[in-house]
């Protein structure tokens, strides 16, 4: 109904979508702008809930009931597939959010922060360093 | 027993080096789990022979998972398009794992070196799945499968250089965006449609016809399959993530990874969204294809003033892949022909360039191009190897790298498009320089004083050379794969009605 400009029913009977894509954004911009590698991963978290919301919402019929199989031809269920699909995207989500606070505890040790700027300018003495050292061994 | 095994091919090729992964970790010695490994990557090529020979007359094999029938059940669907990928991945990895012995050994401290071969038949096996289901969601499930152990892969460059430590993060979190991008994509199709099997979908897509929401769809598949393949300029992860990886790995995702990405690009555009749909056609022309020719360029211009040798060639990956997407662009026969004839051609020719680039590793202990200063005298086996394999990235006549431009251009000047042809020639040009900086360093300048490097050993020779070998013999005789890849661009357009002529 787009030609009939603003219409509010619209737009408040879409609210999950709404709330999708307010936390989508959220996380997205979180993981963007963010220097610190754990809030990165907090921002990165926030937008994968975002997409487990949006497919577990369009899985639901208005009126429809939980998608347990009981002797009664005539009654509504919501649509079981997307919930089990955000659940093994629930478990890709957990191994990428292990493995990115490995790698974030790792990088800590080694470099001594989680500061992406510290981290960048600790990198640029490394290359400095390293043309400096080649240059004067022939390396 | 042969009937049955032979009745589960498309199942084993997936399965089998999953399975092989955690024994891997369990025979807790490095030198065992290469074996077991390196024997299982000889098995699954075994396998994707077999199954690109009984599609090569253009049949289709249908898997049904489990045997439950699509499209409930998860479908195995191999045709002659995946066959020829899933011969890309297993053949490399079967080079490469004989190859990662002596380079791993290196590299790697000996005590992780069993879950170094873990993470790699894992991430083999999640770039098979990718390639050979027939299921959308499931696309999605195996690209995590193959980029979780593909970051862990870059990390483990941390004992060589702490750098790949950043570099894999970074990667963790594009990557991460960029597939969760393509789950939203995917979403929005299964909300139109209701179903998940990528037959399935095509048929209802069509009967569906153009919708916002299929917009919407398109474009965050676009994107989140953009930054998997590394399409300019969402690039960024890629040029830290090949120079700091170790080199064996540098070599498999190089040649695999990207390769990978293109493919699941092609099976949605051409056939999950594969009706008469001029949205996607109209970004294929204006977004996609500007972005294509500026990757040829800006790809080629950085590549040049890189000093080292991993990043110059991760770079020059990234151009590759504009011509890749450029060929798709034109969405003409013989442009996909290009596209997916240079999908082996540039696997072919990467592969052995960052093999060699792994010897110089392996006997300078860098990969800097001013530290090769008349490395040629003493390596001359690997130094050859890499003048070869740059021969073909600049696409010289009687290398595949030729073939590829070959059909480029002949596709640009099909549709009238000289400019773009001329385009196609004059990054070339480009090539010719960065690849001569090396060839220069390594043969014309005076090797440093009373520094002798050994040759390479034989295990990792003998790889990068069977890869240069098949770079230069369907250079010659390009009838095997020009002819495979025109039947995979006839079963994609066969299924599609986007094409612009013809």
């Amino acid at each position: 109904m787009s030609e009939q400009g603003f219409d509010f029913q619209f737009v408040v009977s879409h609210y999950n979508y709404w709330m999708f894509v307010i936390l989508m954004m959220t996380g997205l911009y979180i993981t963007v702008s963010r220097g610190n590698l754990i809030k990165k991963v907090v921002g990165l978290n926030i937008f994968q809930t975002a997409v487990f919301m949006l497919y577990i919402s369009m899985g639901k019929i208005t009126g429809g009931t939980a998608p347990v199989l009981i002797d009664e031809p005539d009654i509504l269920y919501s649509n079981p597939l997307p919930h089990v699909l955000i659940l093994t995207a629930i478990v890709v989500g957990i191994a990428t959010t292990a493995l990115a606070l490995a790698l974030a505890v790792r990088i800590r040790e080694t470099y001594g922060t989680v500061e992406e700027d510290e981290i960048a300018e600790i990198e640029q003495k490394m290359e400095v360093d390293v043309s400096v050292t080649r240059g004067a061994s022939g390396r | 027993m042969m009937a049955l095994i032979v009745s589960n091919l498309p199942a084993l090729q997936v399965a089998l080096p999953i399975i092989a992964a955690p024994f891997c970790l369990i025979l807790g010695r490095g030198a065992w789990a290469w074996a077991l490994a390196t024997i299982v990557s000889f098995v699954t090529f075994a396998i994707s022979l077999a199954l690109f020979a009984s599609v090569y007359d253009g049949s289709i094999i249908s898997y049904h998972m489990g045997g439950w029938a699509p499209p409930i059940g998860i479908e195995y669907r191999v045709d002659i398009v995946n066959a020829f990928v899933l011969l890309i991945v297993s053949g490399v990895a079967a080079l490469v794992l004989p190859y990662a012995y002596r380079s791993v050994a290196d590299e790697i401290p000996a005590d992780r070196q069993p879950i170094f071969y873990t993470a790699f038949l894992l991430c083999v096996a999640g770039l098979l799945g990718v390639t050979i289901t027939g299921d959308a969601f499931n696309v999605f499930v195996f690209l995590e499968i193959s980029s979780l152990s593909t970051y862990a892969l870059v990390a483990s460059g941390a004992w060589r250089n702490k750098r790949a430590l950043t570099a894999s993060y970074n990667y963790l979190i594009m990557g991460t965006v960029g597939a969760t991008f393509f789950v939203i994509g995917i979403g929005m199709l299964y909300m139109i449609t209701g179903t998940l099997n990528m037959a399935d979908l095509a048929v209802r897509i069509a009967d569906h016809g153009d919708s916002s929401t299929l917009h919407m769809g398109f474009v965050f598949i676009l994107i989140g399959i953009g930054l998997k393949l590394a399409m300019f300029p969402l690039h960024l992860w890629l040029p830290n993530a090949y120079s700091f990886a170790p080199s064996a790995v540098t070599a498999f995702l190089a040649a695999t990874a990207t390769k990978v990405a293109v493919y699941v690009m092609l099976r949605f555009m051409f056939t999950v969204l594969g009706f008469d749909f001029e949205f996607q056609a109209d970004t294929l022309k204006l977004v996609v294809f500007p972005l294509a020719v500026a990757a040829m360029f800006a790809a080629s211009l950085v590549a040049i003033f890189q000093d080292d040798l991993k990043r110059m060639l991760a770079y020059s990956s990234i151009a590759q892949i504009g011509y890749i997407l450029l060929g798709l662009a034109f969405l003409t026969h013989t442009g996909l022909l290009a596209s997916i004839v240079h999908l082996f051609n540039h696997a072919v020719t990467k592969g052995a360039l960052f093999m060699v680039a792994g010897c110089f590793v392996l006997s300078t202990g860098t990969s800097s191009i001013s530290s090769l200063r008349g490395v040629g005298r003493d390596m001359p086996w690997t130094a050859a190897a890499f003048v070869a394999g740059g021969f073909s990235l600049i696409g010289l006549p009687l290398t595949v790298g030729f073939i590829s431009k070959w059909y480029l251009v002949q596709a640009a000047l099909e549709l009238g498009w000289w400019p773009v042809a001329l385009l196609i020639m004059a990054s070339s040009l480009l090539a010719i320089i960065y690849v001569w900086r090396v060839v220069e360093a390594v043969y014309l300048q005076p090797a440093p004083e009373g520094i002798t490097r050994k040759e390479a050993p034989l295990s990792m020779l003998v790889p990068a050379w069977i890869l240069v070998g098949l770079s230069i013999w369907f250079g010659v005789s390009a009838s095997l794969t020009t002819t495979a890849a025109s039947r995979a661009a006839d079963a994609l357009i066969g299924q599609s009605q986007i094409l612009w002529q013809e």
